[in-house]
């Protein structure tokens, strides 16, 4: 017994290290570089510059355009997921195939390969052009990052989707069809509240990471669309100014906590 | 004025009492020459079935022989690859199953885990918007009909298995189906559990007064509670009839085979009320089989009757002993062959004794026709 408790002890070391190092070292960091000046006086004021109308327009922006995303996102995978446990066939994985393997390229690249896309004289202009039709002004617009976002996020919100409503016994469905209900009273009353879990964990991990992202912003926006990502990197690698950024970043991290809070509360919710 | 309706009342009465005398009861599903293959596997075959008013209808048959794809025919979540099914004189093979007048228990309950007790059962209430105070009533009904009094607002995950299953029945039960269908509902429960469930499950539907279609592969079970029994095998229905028709006078080695222990050994039926099993003659009350001709016999155990070793029509070796609690059973070694019996007298092991049968109780069964034969048949 004691044994087993020390060899577990001895094994989960480098994992504790790991966390001790990559998590908690920069948290506590970010931390104390957020509250203190340039002096090392402890201060609230890079918190406070959230307020700054330039940093809370960038925030509103990030909320606005995250939340776009995920539901784009929702609306895209729900049927889809319906429709793969449905068919349950050999061209599923197929299907399932050609949603991950785009997962296996850099995530830098697949949003180059959008820039590229988009661009002015893009490949798609390009065809436009060729057609005789107008060049669009793609680019540097809200719906790029959207779609960026979309591109990239999709497959977190379709795993856990897929997988809960995979859980769902065929009888159930079978049961609520058999007590008088139609196909549609079937799905609002049984079929979906069943995959509310997934759902809730797919809003979770397409929202934040679209909440935070400056990559997209800034091949797909051009630097034009400036979300709170863009600031607080630009804090860091442009003005060298770690304390706001720091701040900035603990802003958006009660963001997150809010978010992740808001959905393990629905889904205990839903156990109970 | 009065005295009409009297008439009229007494002539209804009359004729319900002869509607039940000459076994008119007024037929409510029928399935007519049903088949369904999936890939190249034929799970149902041809497949003709009569189900009537207020019956209690038992799919009697060995796991994957087509019984829950029949149930779910007569539901609906399965249609036909070839013929049609009937309900109440209508053709309903391609009826949805949220228009079917019909409700069903499933093997594994099949509960809404994210609704509580009572918004189960209040389901199909509420599907068809009923009122509040009538939909209240009801629940509380079903819930004490099942035994679940004050369980309404527990959720359906904490309960045990036997507690779903009944809240699986309440909810079909709400509804007032004209049929309920139970798809093996009592097989994950323990022994103790399944025998209490299928006396309430007989009172709920004495009580109800609606027709049961029950789907098992327990012979036990089957035998307890139905008023009709099909015994199915592949696909194909092997015999239907009463219980104890079933049990006494099995139409071939299958049924027999499945239905209770029993001796089931080829014989010659030699002629009329005559067979020879293992070369030794007995009387039986069977005619028509022909002269010389191969067929199968069934003797129950507790038909066998054990005698003096000189007195018995053939004599044999008691092999094992076994006390079953109100009888002992016996295997006795006769020239090689195994004879089951039961008694309430034991014999010990090794003791010679001699064997008679009633020709009464000796039940004669054509022996399935081979593939060959079919296919010489259809030559000729
Ligand atoms: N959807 C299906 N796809 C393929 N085979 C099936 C399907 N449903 C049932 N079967 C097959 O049909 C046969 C009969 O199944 P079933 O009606 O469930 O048998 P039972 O209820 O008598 O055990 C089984 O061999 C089963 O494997
Ligand atoms: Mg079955």
């Amino acid at each position: 017994m004691n044994r087993t408790k020390h060899i577990s002890r001895v094994l989960g070391l480098p994992y504790r290290l790991w966390a001790a190092v990559f998590i908690v070292v920069p948290l506590v960091m970010v931390i104390w570089y957020g509250l203190t000046d340039a002096n090392g006086h402890a201060t609230f004021a890079n918190v406070a510059a959230i307020a700054d109308p330039a940093h809370s327009k960038a925030l509103l922006m990030s909320i606005l355009l995250a939340a776009a995303a995920t539901l784009v996102c929702l609306l895209l995978a729900y049927p889809l997921c319906m429709f793969l446990v449905e068919t349950e066939s050999h061209s599923n994985s197929f299907l399932t195939m050609l949603l991950i393997i785009p997962m296996w390229m850099n995530f830098l690249l697949r949003t180059y390969a959008w820039q590229s896309i988009l661009e002015k004289t893009g490949i798609l202009n390009t065809a436009l052009t060729a057609l005789g039709l107008h060049p669009l002004r793609l680019i540097n617009t809200p719906g790029a990052i959207i779609l960026g976002m979309v591109y990239n996020f999709l497959p977190f919100m379709v795993l856990p989707i897929y997988n809960s409503l995979e859980k769902i016994d065929p009888n159930v469905i079978n049961a609520a069809r058999d007590l008088g209900a139609s196909s549609r009273q079937t799905f609002l009353k049984v079929t979906f509240p069943l995959s509310l879990p997934g759902v809730i964990s797919g809003i979770n991990l397409v929202f934040v990471p679209a909440l935070t992202t400056f990559v997209i912003t800034s091949l797909l926006g051009g630097g034009k669309i400036l979300l709170i990502g863009n600031v607080i990197e630009q804090e860091f690698t442009l003005a060298y100014d770690w304390h706001l950024g720091s701040g900035l970043s603990l802003v958006l991290l009660i963001f997150i906590i809010i978010s992740v809070v808001i959905s393990t509360l629905t889904d205990k919710e839903e156990e109970a | 004025m009065k005295q009409r309706e009297v008439r009229l009342a007494k002539a209804i009465k009359s004729r319900r009492l002869i509607r039940r005398k000459l076994k008119l009861k007024k037929e409510l599903i029928r399935l007519k020459g049903v088949s369904k293959t999936y890939g190249d596997k034929t799970v149902l075959d041809d497949l003709d079935l009569t189900i009537h008013e207020n019956e209690f209808v038992t799919l009697l048959g060995p796991s994957g022989c087509g019984k829950t794809t029949t149930l779910r025919m007569i539901a609906g979540f399965e249609t036909p690859d070839q013929g049609s099914v009937w309900f109440d004189g209508k053709d309903i093979t391609n009826l949805p199953p949220n228009q079917r007048q019909l409700n069903t228990v499933f093997q594994n309950y099949a509960l809404f885990t994210h609704m509580n007790v009572a918004d189960n059962i209040a389901f199909g209430l509420n599907i068809r918007k009923k009122e509040k105070s009538y939909i209240k009533d009801k629940v509380d009904y079903a819930l004490k009909l099942v035994g679940l009094e004050g369980y309404g607002r527990r959720s359906v995950t904490n309960l045990s298995g036997g507690q779903q299953q009944r809240v699986a029945i309440a909810r079909a039960i709400v509804n007032e189906p004209k049929v309920l269908l139970l798809d093996e509902p009592l097989a994950a429960l323990d022994l103790k559990l399944r025998q209490d469930m299928q006396y309430e499950l007989i009172r709920l539907k004495n009580e109800l007064g609606i027709t049961f279609i029950y789907v098992t592969h327990d012979q036990q079970e089957a035998l307890t509670m139905s008023d009709t029994i099909v015994v199915m095998n592949q696909g194909y229905i092997q015999q239907m009839g009463s219980p104890e028709k079933i049990y006494n006078e099995p139409e071939n080695a299958f049924v027999a085979d499945f239905i209770g222990d029993s001796n089931l050994f080829p014989a010659v039926f030699l002629r009329d009320e005559r067979i020879a099993i293992d070369g030794v003659e007995f009387a039986c009350v069977d005619k028509g089989f022909g002269k010389n001709r191969p067929v199968d016999i069934v003797i129950r155990p507790e038909d066998v009757e054990i005698t003096e070793p000189e007195k018995g029509t053939v004599t044999g070796v008691v092999t094992d002993l076994i006390f079953k609690g109100v009888h002992y059973e016996m295997c006795i070694d006769v020239n090689g062959r195994e004879w089951v019996a039961h008694s309430t007298r034991p014999h010990a092991v090794d003791e010679r004794v001699g064997i008679t049968i009633d020709p009464f109780n000796i039940q004669v069964m054509n022996k399935p026709e081979s593939e060959d034969e079919q296919a010489a048949e259809l030559e000729a």
